[in-house]
């Protein structure tokens, strides 16, 4: 062991050796009663010295370096819902709150929090209330194992990446859902599922975060707006033919869904089915035609579960 | 020199550790050894503030020495370490804010953990020059850092453990703390 420069107990031998120099536990018959009061007096005034000067440096410091915290960050916190999902794109409620108040962000860019949550945060700011547009994560992929062929058989571990290491994934169909769950394990809320191999978004459960999308390998999954209810399950851009021979339920682009909508608000790109969410009417005409009936109705997201979804 | 120096920081970090040998610091180590995350970043700012403190509290006892009040040491170094951990907290959210976001929750509690005034007043104790003072100051820092990642992690193992319910949270996070330091024991053999 390292050997110490004044031994071992220094500190007892040194105050052992003031007190028997000074007297302190003597009556003193030499030196005057003086220098025993200064004895006391010296320490005291050196450790409250250091007291006060340490403190008015604290003082200075925290007038330096003051940083201004606007009010306003700690009360947007508090109507954010707190769930750090990143669907605003910032790093977390903390963050977003910040760059709204830094005039970075709008008000409306809190998915999960919705108009309710944007109209506090509007209220906060003092500015007008933007409507946030609810939206929900959709998978565009309906090629169950049932449906969609396999180009071999994957028993490898369950994760989408892996597979699509092994030429392209298991699915014959190249923009196909693997459906090892790789969007399952990137949803914090536990709002996607696993069902005869293509992943399934509960809608209530979905506050639009989007951490599912990037996650999916294939882009399969994109945020929608929740009023929107016919979606286009399918993102396969290949030919009627091609598709047929690898799926039962991919869109052909045959284009009868187009030429059947009421307002028009469908469009044929690449071989696929596309609907414009501004011009969609909810009619379901596209739906009833569809040959393939891959144009499928799911339920209108009712607002009310939005606010009750903040308020938890 | 730096054969001192390495045997110092060994001596830190395994054989004298401040946790698990010389109980110090018990109060953060039981309560952010939750989560290995939160406890790496409560262990860097165990390691930043030790070091400060041991640089600082050196030159303080210089004054004190100087003045011939050493035995004022204890109270001194209280005061200073406090201030430290003020200023280097306001320091921080002025200068480096990211630094300050990851270790802004554990600086407060720093203030009061006597692991960095037992890591001063070793240091008198041991009569170390300024760079030993810092070296070990940051070896202690270490040793603390090491002791609450490896209970924190063996606290995470014992979350999806199967515990029989008189033993769940804080008793069996004792035994388990109990058990590492036992081991730790085995160290003391080490010597240079």
């Amino acid at each position: 062991m390292l050997k110490n420069a004044h031994g071992q107990n220094n500190l007892l031998s040194l105050l052992a050796l003031r007190i028997r120099e000074n007297s302190l536990l003597f009556v003193p018959t030499q030196s005057g009663g003086m220098e025993i009061i200064m004895d006391f007096i010296f320490p005291v005034a050196i450790i409250g010295g250091m007291g006060l000067i340490f403190g008015a440096l604290l003082a200075i410091a925290s007038k330096k370096f003051a940083v201004k915290v606007d009010e306003r960050v700690p009360m947007i916190i508090d109507v954010l819902p707190g769930a750090n999902c990143g669907g605003c794109g910032y790093a977390g409620c903390a963050a977003y709150a910040e760059a709204i108040v830094k005039g970075e962000a709008k008000s409306n860019c809190c998915p999960s929090g919705g108009s309710a949550v944007a109209a506090k945060i509007a209220g906060i700011m003092g500015t007008d209330a933007l409507e946030v547009v609810p939206k929900v994560a959709r998978v565009m992929c309906s090629g169950t194992n049932e449906c969609a062929k396999s180009k071999y058989i994957y028993d490898g571990e369950t994760d989408c990446y892996s597979a699509l290491k092994l030429g392209g994934g298991q699915k014959s169909c190249v923009y196909g859902c693997l459906g090892l769950g790789s969007c399952v394990k990137a949803c914090d809320r536990d709002a996607i599922s696993i069902v005869n191999g293509v992943a399934v978004v509960d809608r209530d459960k979905c506050g639009a975060c989007g951490q599912c999308v990037s996650a999916c390998p294939k882009n399969l999954i994109e945020l929608c707006n929740a009023d929107i209810s016919y979606m286009v399950s399918c993102n396969s851009k290949d030919k009627g033919k091609k598709v047929k021979t690898v799926c039962d339920v991919g869109c052909i682009g045959c284009g009868i869904c187009a030429k059947v909508c009421l307002a028009e608000a469908i469009t044929i790109v690449d071989n696929l089915a596309i609907i414009n969410p501004e011009k969609c009417a909810n009619c379901g005409m596209c739906a009833e035609k569809c040959p393939q009936k891959i144009i499928k109705f799911e339920s209108v997201q009712e607002l009310e579960d939005v606010d009750e979804f903040v308020r938890v | 020199m730096f054969a001192n120096l390495f045997a110092l920081s060994v001596g830190a970090i395994l054989i004298e550790n401040f946790v698990l040998v010389q109980f110090m610091g018990i109060c953060p180590f039981l309560g952010v050894s939750k989560k290995v995350e939160t406890a790496t970043g409560m262990g860097l700012a165990v390691i930043f503030v030790m070091a400060c403190a041991s640089v600082i509290t050196y030159f303080v006892y210089m004054l004190l020495e100087l003045l011939e009040i050493e035995y004022l040491q204890t109270i001194a170094f209280i005061l200073v370490i406090a201030v430290l951990v003020q200023f280097v907290e306001m320091f921080l959210k002025k200068a480096v804010p990211t630094l300050y976001n990851s270790l802004g929750i554990y600086l407060p509690l720093i203030t009061t953990n006597c692991a960095v005034l037992g890591v001063a007043l070793l240091n008198v104790t041991k009569g170390l020059n300024l760079i030993g003072s810092l070296v070990y100051g940051t070896m202690a820092g270490v040793g603390f850092t090491l002791a609450i990642i490896l209970l924190a992690g063996v606290r995470e193992r014992l979350e999806s453990s199967d515990i029989p319910d008189f033993l769940k949270g804080m008793p069996i996070t004792l035994i388990a703390a109990g058990l590492l330091s036992v081991a730790f024991m085995g160290f003391s053999g080490l010597s240079f």
